[in-house]
């Protein structure tokens, strides 16, 4: 017996099978299978950072990253941008007067002009926005203050708002709609254009207010209650937020494309911004059909209704008007940092061929010490 | 005494002990345990050895002749003694390197992702406003890195066995705790902050005060929560691949596939159909769609990820070539080795069983041949580099321990 165990033992190692145990049945082969996935033998890659690699690697990269830095660098500057802050803190603004005397009760509401010159023409598509500055859209409790089923038409949420809406749920023991603070604290000054010829006569510039919205917005997100029309009996019961003088149906009565809660104004401010400094799309003018430039130099006015108070928060408002380019709006950084980047990278890939030349040689060829 | 027992073992190769109980056996290795502060490893194959196996801080267990007790108390069990070698070059060796990435790598992920919270958090009026997508948070750790971290440690290798044998001092790494220490901690926040802050404030800047070139708003905050989290996801990802020593089938697999995962399952969540049918848990809507068609967009996400991986690139390019370490002078000569194929080698003549009764080894036969000769005693033993760092406490003063390499020859054949 002894003899038969010490020979299993010098094979491979299995267990020996217990032959003399009375038959009782074999032990199990744990043995594991000889497969290349539990030996741990599985076929690789093995890439290792030679300077075969990494060195081409980084010209490469220096090399692509400067032309297009180039390109977004001089895109952004061909846009032409104008800004103008109308908030009216200066005592010489013109709005000056408007952005003292606020109160929400007023009826009449306080207008002032700016005027403004374009030392060069706008062409094609000139875009219109508001800007506001040091406003917390990005705000945790004001992000989740709404009812997105009540803004896709919800009927059921239309009377009975979520609890997220809360302190802007109810008003006047009726439910309010669109609920929430978002809503509530909606961009409501009115801008115009003017041009001024030079005999002096003004000329109204038309403002596009559709198509300022993503189409996904306007077309699933947000939708009226039972369809665009007869949106006043929809809307019966229920109360207009806190903060509005008109109601959700009265904001473009004429056009029942753009009333309700699809109006495009409403949609393009509850789209919440990331940032505390924003701008939001505010109307379009279309280019002409010939070649005449968009918007011709000269001079120009803004008439502003001033409706909505950012003083007390310290906060600014502004009109941008500007072009547009395959990178989108007017904006230097992404131009000027693919450069830095590029540059950086090719005068890293030289240092480092230089270090390489120098030193590199020495190190691989050492004995590896025992 | 005991200390007196000790200092002079530890001045020898090789103590042996005779006629010892198994209470002794256990004694001996706690002595070493608590005075030399190091990891101790016992093996044994009977009953008697089972005490001393628990002691140690590795107990491995010969199963065969003398019975299953040691086994069953043992860490780790196998049928030969030779098969130490594999367990302690190979497999230990292997498992070391893996946990110290995984650990590297998992907490590098994490810090990152909730440093880009800490930084919005500035931005945000401090209200805890997330950053990123609750889905995203939901399913970042569970979905989209978790498979490409699992096969990274369930498959990398630095070098394969062969390799591991050739050279037994790619072992030192893991007793020096190289590869994750306070130290390495450290430096793995430090990355994790610089990363996060590429990855906020490039997007931040790209974005700031822009809009898409249709003139509608990309800066909303649901678009910025995608860019943010794409840009994150493909930078740990990136981080990952260069991790990755040894790219399997499955590494491939789960990496690209967990990158094709994400944009699988964000354009259903942000699809027409998941927001009509369950509003108000689905409000992103339309976002990968209106936003992933900008090209500014995507030179953003490029723009971070490089920025991301390139210093992390340079600097591991600059220490293999200035301060190699013994893994990456090894991998290097396995990979020249596979360019000129090396010398086929010899095969070893087995030796047919020539058990001498009269030592108590309990290695494999070659070994017994070996003492017999006296050859080892008649070779001037060369000087090797200490082992252990001088961590002993105070009591016991011994010299620096020196170990012999294992490394195969070829053996005169001996008469017996």
């Amino acid at each position: 017996m002894m003899a038969s165990n010490y020979n299993a033992k010098e094979e491979d190692g299995h267990q020996p099978a217990a032959i003399g145990h009375g038959g009782a049945g074999t032990v199990k082969n744990k043995k594991p299978d000889n497969t290349a996935f539990k030996q741990q033998r599985l076929p690789a890659w093995q890439p290792i950072l030679t300077a075969g690699t990494v060195l081409p690697a980084f010209f490469v990269i220096g090399l692509i990253f400067i032309p297009i830095g180039i390109g977004l660098f001089v895109t952004s500057n061909n846009i032409k941008e104008l800004e103008i802050d109308y908030t009216g803190v200066d005592m010489s603004s013109p709005c000056y007067n408007c952005s003292q005397s606020y109160s929400w009760n007023s009826t009449k509401p306080c207008t002032c002009s700016v005027p403004f010159s374009l030392d060069q023409p706008f062409e094609s598509n000139v875009f219109m926005y508001y800007g506001l500055s040091n406003f917390y859209q990005n705000h945790r409790r004001y992000v989740k203050s709404r009812d997105d089923s009540q803004l896709n038409g919800d009927k059921a949420s239309l009377k009975s708002p979520s609890k997220e809406c809360e302190p802007y749920r109810t008003s006047d023991e009726k439910p309010i709609a669109p609920c929430g603070a978002i809503a509530n604290s909606l961009f409501n000054d009115t801008l115009e254009l003017y041009y001024i010829d030079p005999n002096g006569s003004r000329t109204a510039i038309p403002l596009v207010k559709k198509g300022i919205a993503w189409w996904t917005d306007k077309h699933v997100k947000f939708r009226n209650p039972g369809g665009n029309d007869n949106l006043t009996v929809v809307f019966q019961g229920t109360s207009k937020p806190v903060n509005w003088r008109k109601s959700v149906y009265e904001l473009d009565p004429s056009d029942p494309d753009n009333n309700g809660f699809i109006n495009e104004d409403f949609i393009v401010w509850m789209r919440t911004a990331a940032l505390p400094t924003f701008r939001k799309l505010y109307r379009i003018i279309h280019k002409k059909p010939n070649m005449t430039p968009t918007l011709p130099l000269g001079q120009y006015i803004l008439e502003v209704t001033y409706n909505y108070p950012v003083r007390s928060f310290e906060g600014r408002k502004r009109m941008i008007l500007s072009t547009m380019s395959w990178m989108g709006g007017k904006n230097p950084f992404l131009g000027i940092a693919y450069i830095t980047v590029g540059s950086v990278c090719f005068f890293l890939g030289i240092v480092l061929l230089i270090i390489h030349h120098k030193y590199g040689n020495r190190n691989h060829s050492a004995d590896i010490p025992s | 005494m005991e200390i007196e027992l000790l200092r002079t073992a530890c001045m020898c190769q090789t103590v042996i002990c005779c006629r010892v109980t198994p209470l002794q056996k256990a004694q001996v290795v706690e002595l070493v345990k608590k005075y030399k502060q190091a990891v101790t490893l016992a093996i044994g194959d009977g009953a008697n050895d089972v005490s001393m196996i628990k002691a140690a801080h590795i107990g491995v267990g010969i199963s065969g002749q003398e019975g299953m007790q040691a086994v069953l108390s043992s860490d780790y069990s196998f049928a030969q003694f030779r098969y130490l070698q594999r367990l302690l070059l190979v497999h230990g060796r292997w498992s070391y390197l893996r946990m110290c990435k995984f650990l590297r790598y998992f907490f590098y992920k994490n810090f990152t992702f909730t440093f880009v919270h800490f930084w919005y958090g500035f931005f945000c009026g401090f209200s805890a406003q997330t950053v990123f997508d609750e889905w995203f948070i939901t399913l970042f750790n569970l979905v989209y890195t978790a498979l490409p971290v699992l096969s990274l440690s369930l498959f990398d290798q630095d070098v394969n066995d062969w390799w591991s044998f050739q050279y037994p001092q790619l072992y030192t790494p893991g007793q020096l705790n190289q590869y994750f220490s306070k130290r390495a901690f450290v430096y793995t926040v430090l990355h994790s902050g610089y990363s996060s802050l590429v990855l906020f404030f490039i997007p931040w800047a790209a974005m700031y005060d822009t809009v898409r070139d249709d003139g509608k708003e990309i800066v909303d905050y649901q678009s910025f929560a995608l860019l943010a989290q794409t840009c994150l996801l493909i930078a740990v990802s990136i981080q990952l691949g260069l991790d990755t020593h040894y790219w399997t089938a499955m590494n491939q697999f789960f990496l690209w596939g967990s990158l094709s995962v994400y944009f699988a399952v964000i354009f259903t969540m942000y699809s027409n159909g998941m927001f009509l049918t369950l509003t108000s848990s689905f409000p992103f809507i339309g976002t990968a769609r209106n936003s992933l068609n900008q090209p500014n967009v995507w030179l953003t996400m490029l723009l971070t990820s490089v920025l991301c991986v390139l210093p992390v690139v340079a600097y591991r390019f600059l220490r293999i070539l200035l301060w190699p370490t013994i893994n990456d002078k090894v991998r290097y000569k396995v990979r020249q080795d596979k360019v000129l194929p090396p010398t086929p080698r010899r095969v070893q003549a087995r030796r047919t069983s020539t058990r001498r009764s009269g030592y108590a080894f309990s290695h494999a036969q070659g070994y017994g041949d070996l003492v017999t000769s006296g050859k080892f005693l008649r070779r001037t033993p060369k000087s090797r580099p200490a082992l252990f760092s001088q961590t002993d406490s105070p009591l016991a003063q011994t010299q620096p321990q020196f170990y012999r390499t294992i490394s195969e020859r070829e053996e005169p054949p001996l008469s017996p």
